[in-house]
């Protein structure tokens, strides 16, 4: 059995085998493998017992969970209107620069997948980035390119 | 109309005492019908944006005939420009925690479900400890009421309630048709009582201080104080706690930076209002109701880059489930866009409010029904802006 179908099956264990376990199911995943696969979601819905159609009609609605394959690390920059105004577009040429790619893009060393979201909820503190599951508010060009770096030197 | 002046509360965000939950102990001395009472008394209304009573949503849902209900906290969180909800469940997470447990109990519901938006996962370890301390409590006095939770996924279609209900069940988040109601049918098609984070904290503060001093405060529309997340051009940008019912022009006067020229109240989906009518807006149910966004915009900033910022949200946010959405809220952008290149007349923005106008009667959800809001406020109020 795979890594990912032994992840699969302790999800299903820990939060019970039915359609309502679906969202936090492929979240589980998500966490752990930054992507959904065909073949997992297959295993999903075989785990579930869902049709494989029905699991992948659940994952294409919703942003965070990605069918395509993304880097080790996800930024998130927000791109509503504060932190527009707070001057989010330079930041995110600022990384595009520094990570020689274009939003929506992954890094050749598949380290960093660079991505804009709609509002965080830090619009007092904007701008703000997600990367992964941290929040960092305020920040500026400098900042952001600290943090990145940061990361960087953390990922293997 | 009542006149109220701009005025600072403290009673969300006011510390814990001492011993944990002792709002419970004394909240749960009550039948349920004497706490739907006083929550209904208080005169709350849902601070999510919608504004429904919530003592009378409870009682729909106590009424109801069912061996399972639940009790679902909207934890969705986002409205562009609101944060309070956040800050609630980073700082006081046990007044939202009390608030649904008193919710189970007046309605008869033994699970109580938090949808937590997946932007703020980085909150789940606290809150897990949280209920950890809550369960203690709950075992120790035999209340017999769960919490768990439950992320959302970058989707803020989820934050309406009954595609939350959809996304819990493992489905796309698409709005289901309405009637039934959630108090009839909501989570696993059981009688739900679903309240946004605020209101359960509040339903913890009239509990603790009760509902005939919370209702001194407000207007008669609009009872008690709010969170209001202030961003923008404002030199104290943040959330405030503040009492309903006041004139708009107070509360630029005490915000603003002296130069604003415009308000969005209610976020992408509320409504723009410019300098010349701060004066005769209220800020509460009588006037325009708020789920507490309020973005300042100063004369520096071109309001046409505003309105396409929203459009451009509504048009990634919607589900695509109804044309008049899917396809208006596109043809709204596109449209304004082709105005300001000058492809379009300006009398075409007449046609484009039309559509809005079509999209708040035919689309089936919340989303849809209030593009209008920002859009014929905008065009209205700036039109200058939006053409040249
Ligand atoms: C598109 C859309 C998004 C919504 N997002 C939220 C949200 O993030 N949080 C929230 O509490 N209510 C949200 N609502 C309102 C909910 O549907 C529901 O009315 C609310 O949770 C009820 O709680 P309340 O009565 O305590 O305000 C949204 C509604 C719509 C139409
Ligand atoms: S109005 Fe928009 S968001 Fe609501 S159901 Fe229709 S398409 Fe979906
Ligand atoms: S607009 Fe960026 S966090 Fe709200």
């Amino acid at each position: 059995m795979s890594k990912t179908d032994v992840l699969i099956k302790e999800l299903v264990t820990k939060y019970g085998k039915n359609r309502n376990s679906l969202m936090p199911v492929l979240q589980g995943v998500v966490q752990s493998e930054k992507c959904l696969s065909e073949e997992t979601l297959i295993s999903i819905a075989r785990e579930l017992e869902l049709s494989a159609a029905e699991v992948y009609g659940t994952a294409s609605f919703y942003t965070f969970l990605d069918t395509v394959p993304r880097g080790k690390n996800i930024i998130r920059i927000c791109k509503t209107i504060t932190c527009h105004m707070k001057g989010k577009d330079e930041i995110i040429l600022a990384l595009e620069n520094m990570l020689r790619i274009k939003v929506g893009e992954t890094t050749h060393d598949k380290k960093f997948t660079l991505l804009t979201a709609n509002c965080l909820g830090w619009c007092h503190k904007g701008p703000v980035m997600l990367v992964n599951n941290e929040v960092f508010p305020e920040i500026n060009v400098q900042k952001s390119i600290e943090i990145i770096e940061k990361f960087s030197k953390e990922t293997a | 109309m009542e006149n109220k002046t701009l005025k600072k509360i403290d009673l969300i965000f006011a510390g814990y005492t001492s011993t944990k939950y002792k709002v419970l102990e004394k909240t749960f001395q009550k039948t349920p019908d004497e706490i739907i009472n006083e929550v209904l008394d208080s005169g709350l209304k849902g601070r999510g944006g919608a504004g429904f009573p919530t003592g009378l949503k409870w009682k729909f849902t106590k009424n109801q005939e069912s061996d399972v209900k639940y009790v679902v906290c909207n934890a969705d969180e986002g409205e562009p420009g609101t944060f309070k909800d956040r800050e609630i469940l980073e700082r006081v997470p046990r007044k939202v925690f009390s608030g649904m447990a008193i919710c189970g109990r007046a309605i008869g519901a033994k699970e109580g479900y938090l949808y937590l938006r997946g932007e703020y996962t980085y909150l789940v370890p606290s809150l897990l400890k949280e209920i950890e301390i809550f369960e203690e409590y709950s075992k120790q006095y035999n209340y017999g009421f769960k919490i768990f939770i439950r992320l959302g996924s970058g989707a803020y279609i989820c934050g309406e309630e009954s595609a939350l209900f959809e996304s819990m069940e493992g489905k796309r988040g698409e709005p289901r048709n309405k009637p039934p109601y959630p108090t009839v049918s909501g989570y696993n098609s059981k009688p739900t009582v679903i309240n946004n984070v605020e209101t359960f904290a509040t339903v913890q503060v009239i509990c603790k201080i009760g509902a005939q001093e919370y209702k001194k405060l407000g207007t008669t529309d609009s009872r008690g104080s709010k969170l209001f997340s202030v961003s923008g051009d404002t030199p104290i940008a943040g959330i405030h706690e503040l009492e309903l019912g006041m004139p708009l022009q107070e509360f630029v006067d005490e915000f603003g930076d002296g130069d604003t020229k415009a308000v969005q109240v209610g976020g992408a989906s509320g409504h723009c209002v410019p300098r010349k009518q701060f004066n005769q807006t209220v800020i509460g149910f009588e006037g325009i109701p708020t789920g507490g966004s309020m973005m300042v915009f100063n004369s520096s900033r071109s309001m046409y880059n505003v309105l396409h910022d929203y459009l451009e949200f509504f048009t990634e946010e919607s589900c695509g489930q109804c044309t008049p959405c899917r396809v208006g809220c596109q043809q709204l952008l596109k449209g304004i866009e082709a105005v300001k290149r000058g492809e379009r007349p300006p009398s075409y923005l007449e046609d484009l409010k039309r559509l809005a106008q079509t999209m708040k009667i035919a689309a089936k959800c919340g989303l849809g029904q209030s593009v209008a809001n920002p859009f014929n406020s905008i065009i209205d109020n700036f039109r200058e802006e939006i053409i040249y």
